[in-house]
């Protein structure tokens, strides 16, 4: 325990921000910038994807089921090193470690995204999207205004969790040596030499209290949106089936 | 960039021997893992049913733990951390061994078994109460009543999690190649630092990932279906 404390007092600029100001940034701050643009990039991509994956148009579904397959079946860290050998060759110059860990991380993430929104839009009753079309909306418009905003609401607290996920999966930027905070925490380790375990111990701690307390904050959320939508549905057995006149009321939003 | 493909390269020998191997390695890895994700995983859970509060939150404290760390620093901690905790003699022996393979392979499978025992324990807590009252009723013992009647029940409930954690088990056992676990990852850096034959290796390593995911994915399934509780 003194070990850790002592560990932090000595090197919590370099585990924080790394060298920043005569250096890269790097540290916690970096995993932190890593995960955020990571899942932030992969949004509108795993959007794109989602509704792929439940079109009624084959030639449209396939190519995204395949994308989710491969992204599921293989190691993120194989993808990894295939953004890092490839995506130079493909564009011709040197690409940084962080890029390369964030072009991983917006492809893995979205296709894990995409099947968490695929799971909000097929939890609605079919009665959404019936009722959308019989008001005379399109397909798209069916799509855009009614399934995606309730999908998405309904789907909060994973993606949440996924945003848990994208931080621990930053932690192998380590094997492409991305600074970020499992790196800083390594080079800690290689200077102290004598001092693994309270090191990493201390790495877990940082991740740990980062990504409990987010888990956290996702049953919150959890709790907080079943109870509403059973509110809606008022003595419903269904929680999921909502107001028709809700339905109506962001139709015409 | 190389103009065409060629995998007559990965024929070698040598690079047929490292692929065959480091895929030996991570279905040793694999299962060793499972085992223990599946066997410790259940012991959570059963411990959390016995509902005393201590044995819970401890259960509660080792699955948060497992959940919100990355497995490669679990993997770190392992290796790196736990054996300069033990004496010398201990640290001598251990690293006689294949150290950084049972590293892994404890790393891996304790983390795991939190997930696992969740799956499990949500399975278990999906089946109302009233059955296991009745087996008792019935004249069933508890653990009787655990295994014939609950268990059965959860087990196919959780089946559809288990599966997705099973190939997430599979595909972190590339992360043993961290600490130098000999296994497909492993070898495929090799052979690419070796023969300079990049594409052609990648080709090959991911697709033997991806065969092997969807084995295990196209399994699940199939248990899936075998087990599957008939609507009456």
């Amino acid at each position: 325990m003194i070990d850790i404390i002592n560990i932090v007092r000595d090197n919590w600029i370099l585990l924080l921000i790394g060298q920043y100001p005569n250096g890269p940034l790097g540290g916690l701050a970096i995993t932190l910038l890593l995960s955020v643009a990571g899942l932030a990039l992969a949004f509108p991509v795993s959007i794109l994807l989602a509704i792929a994956r439940v079109s009624p148009l084959r030639w449209i579904r396939l190519p995204a089921t395949v994308v989710v397959y491969v992204v599921r079946g293989v190691p993120l860290i194989m993808f990894i090193f295939w953004v890092y050998f490839f995506v130079p060759l493909l564009i011709g110059s040197t690409v940084s470690g962080f890029t390369t860990m964030l072009i991983t991380l917006v492809i893995y993430q979205a296709a894990y995204l995409a099947e968490v929104i695929r799971a909000g839009i097929e939890g609605l009753p079919r009665g959404q999207s019936e009722a959308a079309r019989a008001l005379g909306m399109s397909y798209m418009q069916t799509i855009v205004n009614i399934i995606l905003p309730q999908a998405l609401y309904n789907m909060l607290p994973a993606m949440v969790s996924q945003f848990v996920s994208t931080i621990k999966e930053t932690s192998l930027g380590y094997v492409i040596s991305v600074n970020e905070l499992t790196f800083a925490a390594n080079q800690v380790n290689s200077t102290l030499l004598t001092k693994p375990f309270p090191v990493f111990m201390l790495l877990a701690l940082i991740y740990f209290l980062l990504c409990f307390s987010l888990s956290q904050f996702a049953h919150f959320l959890e709790r907080r949106i079943s109870k509403k939508r059973a509110g809606v549905g008022a003595g419903n057995k269904k929680p999921a089936e909502p107001d028709v006149n809700l339905v109506i009321a962001q139709a015409v939003e | 960039m190389n103009s065409k493909l060629d995998f007559s390269v990965l024929l070698d020998p040598v690079y047929r021997h490292w692929i065959f191997d480091g895929i030996v390695t991570m279905l040793q890895l694999t299962a060793f893992a499972w085992l223990l994700a599946i066997v410790l995983g259940t012991l959570l859970a059963l411990i959390r049913m016995t509902q005393n509060r201590w044995a819970e939150r401890a259960v509660s404290v080792y699955v948060e733990y497992h959940r919100n760390v990355p497995m490669l620093v679990q993997i770190f901690i392992w290796y790196f951390g736990v054996p300069t905790l033990l004496s010398p003699a201990v640290q001598h022996w251990i690293n006689a061994q294949r150290s950084e393979f049972l590293f892994a392979f404890i790393a891996v499978g304790m983390c795991m078994a939190a997930y696992m025992s969740e799956d499990l324990r949500s399975g278990i807590r999906s089946i109302p109460k009233s059955q296991l009252e009745a087996s008792r009723a019935l004249g069933l013992s508890y653990l009787q009543a655990f295994r014939l009647i609950i268990l059965p029940q959860a087990v196919r409930i959780a089946l559809p999690t288990l599966i997705s954690h099973t190939v997430l088990l599979f595909k972190n056992t590339s992360l043993a190649m961290a600490i130098g676990v000999a296994e497909l990852t492993y070898a495929t850096r090799e052979i690419e630092s070796q023969s300079f034959r990049t594409i052609e290796i990648y080709i090959v390593a991911t697709s033997i990932y991806l065969a092997i995911s969807l084995l295990i994915m196209a399994a699940g399934a199939g248990l899936q279906h075998r087990y599957r509780i008939k609507a009456r």
